[in-house]
């Protein structure tokens, strides 16, 4: 990959730059939850942007994403903006979801980012419920599903990835393997240690392994991948073999418990955005001044969200009931409410 | 006015929805190539194709999310369970998805998702074939549950449930298919969710009800009218979320005494929610407590005999009634 | 078991309260819920009722001393009760207030009379020293009936609960019905509404109020002559003195007639019955929302008094040849339509021609007047002395008036009330012809 997938220098740095946005955006999210801004569960996705810049640029206007609940960084790469990602993880009207959602579930109707969702698996049937309007409006569209290593163990898996193959929805199951689901290594839960296996059950769905530190492998696959979604409609299934820097969520250490310190050192020695701009300063495509000026845009851009977020008002009362239903809420439901007057 | 089946006016309400707006499809267990595992479906596959009638895997979980996902990308599903037993795989998809997509996303996806098939007691089928489960959805914002007792009713609110922008359950019933025959309106009309109606008028009790119960509730009545001289009043909810408050209270209001009679279990059921209400909304308006009819609190034994037994029928409905009505009602 | 009268916090902002009156002195028996004093607080004068009987004991704080929330205002005991812990309690209250430091509270104190095992706790049989206060009642200023929109359960005479239903017990208590004294025929003997029905249908009352007729229950009158208050004595001192011996004001009011005269259609299409006027109707009602509004059936009294009347005696304003008679119909309030009918006739027809005796139009309670068979819009009486009130009557005319949401078309009447100031304040006024009002436009629910 020398010729760097025919993207231009300029190309290159941006899939750097976003690298580096996300990155510096999960360091600023964790310094606000330890300062009580954010609250709730906050899982940061430290270590792995280059499956997330990787998978999502190659993706068309037009194209789904439906996402886990690691899903800040691949909000921002897919074009929310970082203020907005953070007034949602502050519970502020600016959020993206109206802080309604919360880190798990980062929403954007306008760029088809169709939710981080909280329980592990359940996104993928509505994956493929996204692929089968596609394939009833007769479109050529793609939808990027997202999901960890725990996730190929799960009957929802395996019922969609059935479906998708059986019916050629053009779904790409892109599974972020970074080795433990929570605090548990997927081998020790696992009956098979190759999880492309998982995969291999079905006909008409292309399997295949990736190295999820870099970022031009995950996007050449990625690549692939769309063009069989878009003109044979077949789905695929990605294993991009990453890791986390941090523990699963802001409640659990890097390391000591179930992983140690030795592995964790051993896989930062390899970081996607370190080796990235190693490849392109090597390649005479970037230097160490641009570098570091991109370092300190990511940084100024990581505060201006805090600021974006901290300014922006906390919703009013009457966001509770607002969107229950597509109509008003039933007045008489609201007087089952009890002493409480809320809105 | 034709008189038709239940089955029949689900069936043609489907059909209209689907000839009227194509973004309508129906997913689900045999619902193509076999017309449909109680005919619900029949001759849909024919003629609308198999993108928009599809035959599912057994895998009620993902084709139910399957549901979810196309709503959620502008399309309207219906999901057919073959019988609400087998939903409970896929209550995840319900409950944690089409329920709180439009809340969690800040009003960004609504899901215009219907969940339909038949549910409530059946004969002779046990203990995992014969249940309610209307209150496990009754209990959850962003649902509207609805289950309907006549053909009539059945039409017009598949038809408004179908049109609906968020998730409806919708229970129907195996032994209502062929067994219930009413007058139905032709053409189209559409029955409004959310509103209770007097199925029968009276003026000394208030009877709630709703679904296959219903029936059952009716007979009483007559009996109690013919035997007791008691005018009992009978609302049939239609819709359990969200209840028709005021429609019961206005009953109660007038009436005096209550009784709720639904076929589930006792605890947390429907009329629970119904007590509730009224011991809110007209508690100076009772003259006695409001009494409950349900099913007894036991898994569905297979024994003919003992089913008999757990189900509620007319003369449990006629029994509280005269309980709540006291020697007044009695001459 | 001794209850102490405290100064109660009534409003967040209070912090202290004065004592404007005790209403009974020491030595005087008070039970439970009666009035024993009356405290000015930063927001409004309240009442303090007792939360137990027994004997005014010890008045702590006079009248017109201030003192802190909390602070024991009075001692209420048995005759015989030892409360010599509280009056030291009281000694203390009383050295605090007159020296201006704070005064101990009522509550603080009390753990120290539980623990010499002395005193009120003592007198109630059972000393608790981990809860003395509950032994003490304390006593809350105005606060009964407030918060209880639905009547409480009853209670027989005997102290059993009396098992009614809930609508039973509230259309009792529209209808100023004990359900202790009713016969239950509900499940388990429960008093339900079929039985407060046929009591009302029994002594001829109508049926409850429909919705949106909001008419307050008839409340009984009761003779009695009552030392006026000096603000009354004041504000008819200077009302005479500004206007003339009898201060008027006047209030107005429209009436829809419709439903009277479809009721008076309904009353003259029983068979045999004698046929109703609509002015009997008019004097019935008017003694119905005497009955329900007793302080309007007054009169002053010159000595410094007000004189509430015993039975509604309405008097008739009766044109005569050279002037004008006022027949009494007497306890207008107890009498049938009929009987209304009947008698006001026969008096009407006996003052035309002078044929009454000075019992027979003397010493009516109000006055009806009506004009409006000269044409006559509306116009103010004056009163006749010393009656509190007189209704003036005018024509009922046809005109367009908004209803349901349309113009309809309908028989409206306007009345006129001129009330004397001395013994009517304007808001006592506006309610009896707002009940006046709602009587003649749902008159099948009150007259019969």
């Amino acid at each position: 990959m020398t010729d760097f997938l025919g993207l231009s220098a300029e190309e290159c740095t941006q899939l750097l730059r976003q690298m580096m946005v996300s990155r510096r955006f999960e360091e600023k999210a964790a310094e606000a939850y330890q300062t009580g801004k954010i609250g709730g569960f906050c899982h940061l996705y430290t270590g792995q942007e280059a499956v997330a810049v990787g998978s999502i640029t190659p993706l068309r206007e037009d194209d789904y994403i439906v996402t886990h609940y690691r899903d800040h960084a691949q909000a921002i790469v897919r074009g929310i903006t970082p203020g907005a990602v953070m007034a949602e993880l502050y519970g502020r009207v600016d959020g993206c979801s109206g802080g309604m959602g919360g880190s798990m579930h980062m929403f954007d109707k306008s760029l088809r980012f169709m939710g981080g969702h909280g329980i592990v698996g359940s996104h993928l049937p509505l994956a493929i419920g996204v692929g089968y309007s596609i394939r009833y409006r007769e479109g050529d569209q793609a939808v990027l599903v997202v999901f960890g290593d725990s996730v190929v163990n799960i009957g929802a898996f395996h019922e969609s990835m059935n479906m998708a193959a059986r019916w050629r929805l053009p779904v790409i199951f892109l599974l972020e393997n970074n080795k433990y689901g929570m605090g548990t290594e997927v081998s020790r839960v696992t009956s098979v240690r190759d999880l492309t296996k998982r995969g291999l059950a079905h006909d008409r769905l292309t399997t295949v392994s990736v190295d999820g530190m870099d970022v031009l492998a995950v996007r050449q696959v990625m690549d692939e991948a769309l063009d069989r979604a878009r003109t044979d409609k077949t789905p695929s299934f990605i294993e991009a073999r990453c890791f986390r820097y941090m523990g699963h969520s802001m409640a659990d250490p890097a390391h000591g418990t179930y992983r140690t310190k030795e592995e964790v050192e051993s896989w930062r020695a390899d970081d996607p955005i370190l080796q990235f701009r190693a490849r392109l300063v090597e390649a005479g495509r970037l230097t160490d001044e641009q570098y570091e000026d991109l370092d300190r845009e990511a940084i100024a851009e990581a505060e201006a969200s805090a600021d974006f977020a901290d300014a922006s008002p906390v919703p009013d009362a009457g966001a509770i009931y607002r969107h229950i239903y597509s109509g008003p809420y039933p007045d008489s439901m609201t007087r089952r409410d009890g002493w409480r007057e809320v809105v | 006015m034709p008189v038709i089946t239940y089955r029949e006016a689900l069936n043609q309400a489907l059909r209209e929805e689907m000839q009227r707006d194509d973004s309508v499809f129906l997913i689900g267990e045999e619902v193509g190539e076999y017309n449909g595992a109680y005919k619900v479906s029949q001759g849909l596959l024919h003629e609308f194709g198999e993108w928009r009638v599809r035959d599912a895997p057994i895998a009620e979980l993902s084709f139910g999310g399957l549901g979810v996902g196309a709503a959620m990308a502008g399309l309207r599903p219906i999901v057919e369970f073959m019988t609400w037993n087998f939903a409970l795989l896929a209550i995840d998809e319900v409950v944690n998805g089409a329920a709180k997509m439009y809340s969690m996303s800040g009003g960004q996806f609504n899901v215009p998702v219907v969940f339909r098939g038949p549910g409530g007691t059946a004969l002779q089928l046990g203990a995992q074939h014969s249940q309610s489960p209307e209150p496990w959805y009754s209990y959850v914002p962003g649902l509207k549950v609805v289950s309907p007792a006549t053909a009539r009713d059945a039409k017009g609110l598949l038809k408004s449930a179908i049109r609906d922008d968020d998730p409806v359950v919708f229970i129907e019933s195996e032994i209502m298919y062929n067994l219930v025959k009413d007058d139905v309106p032709d053409g189209e009309y559409l029955t409004p969710i959310g509103r209770a109606d007097v199925k029968r008028a009276g003026s000394d009790v208030t009877v709630i009800t709703y679904a296959k119960m219903l029936h059952q509730v009716l007979a009483a009545a007559e009996r109690l009218e013919a035997d007791d001289g008691i005018s009992a009043e009978v609302v049939d909810l239609r819709t359990v979320r969200p209840i028709d408050v005021n429609a019961v209270v206005a009953s109660v209001r007038k009436t005096n005494r209550a009784v709720v009679a639904e076929e589930g279990w006792p605890a947390c059921n429907i009329g629970a929610q119904v007590v509730d209400d009224i011991q809110r909304e007209a508690f100076d308006y009772l003259d006695a407590p409001v009494a409950r009819v349900s099913g007894l609190d036991a898994p569905m034994p297979y024994a003919r005999n003992l089913e008999k037994l757990v189900v509620p029928d007319a003369d449990q409905v006629i029994a509280a009634v005269r309980h709540v009505c006291g020697r007044r009602g009695q001459s | 078991m001794a209850t102490k009268v405290v100064m109660a916090q009534l409003s967040p902002t209070m912090e202290e309260g004065k004592l404007l009156d005790w209403k009974v002195s020491e030595g005087d028996r008070v039970e439970q819920g009666d009035v024993v004093a009356e405290i000015e607080t930063d927001k409004a004068n309240m009442d303090v009722e007792s939360l137990g009987a027994g004997v005014l004991r010890k008045i702590v704080v006079e009248v017109g001393q201030s003192a802190p929330v909390g602070t024991l205002i009075g001692i209420i005991a048995d005759d015989d009760e030892d409360i010599e812990d509280l009056l030291a309690l009281a000694d203390e209250v009383r050295a605090s207030l007159e020296s201006g430091s704070a005064a101990p509270s009522a509550a603080s104190s009390a753990p120290a009379a539980a623990r010499t095992g002395a005193g009120a706790q003592v007198a109630n049989g059972a000393p608790d020293p981990g809860a003395p206060s509950a032994a003490v009642p304390s006593v809350v200023p105005g606060m009964a009936g407030i918060g209880r929109p639905t009547p409480a359960a009853p209670v027989r005479a005997d102290g059993e609960r009396v098992k009614a239903s809930p609508v039973a017990r509230r259309l009792a208590a529209e209808a100023g019905i004990d359900v202790a004294t009713i016969a239950g025929t509900g499940p388990g003997g429960r008093v339900v509404r079929a039985d407060i029905e046929d009591v009302l249908e029994s002594v001829g009352r109508g049926r409850r109020a429909r919705p949106g007729a909001d008419v307050p229950p008839r409340v009984g009158f009761e003779a009695r002559v009552e030392e006026a208050s000096t603000m009354r004595k004041v504000i008819a001192r200077r009302l005479t003195e500004s206007v003339g011996p009898v201060p008027h004001f006047f209030l107005r009011r429209e009436i829809d007639m419709e439903e009277l005269f479809d009721f008076r259609a309904r009353l003259n299409s029983r068979p045999g019955a004698a046929k109703i006027g609509v002015n009997a109707l008019l004097l019935k009602a008017a003694a119905e929302a005497l009955a329900r509004h007793p302080t309007v059936n007054s009169s002053w009294d010159e000595a410094g008094a007000v004189r509430y009347h015993g039975s509604a005696d309405i008097g008739i304003a009766v044109s005569i040849d050279g002037g004008l008679l006022t027949p009494v119909l007497r306890g207008a309030d107890s009498l049938g339509i009929d009987q209304v009918a009947a008698q006001s006739a026969d008096l009407i027809s006996r003052a035309r021609v002078k044929k009454l005796t000075p019992e027979e139009y003397l010493g009516a309670t109000l006055t009806v007047s009506n004009l409006g068979m000269f044409g006559i819009d509306e116009f103010s009486a004056i009163i006749n002395p010393p009656e509190g009130a007189i209704l003036a009557i005018g024509r009922t005319a046809q005109i367009p008036v908004a209803h349901q949401g349309g113009i309809h078309v309908r028989r409206r009447m306007k009345i006129t009330m001129s009330c004397d100031h001395r013994v009517i304040d304007g808001a006592e006024g506006a309610r009896f012809l707002a009940t006046l009002a709602a009587i003649l436009e749902n008159p099948g629910d009150f007259i019969s």
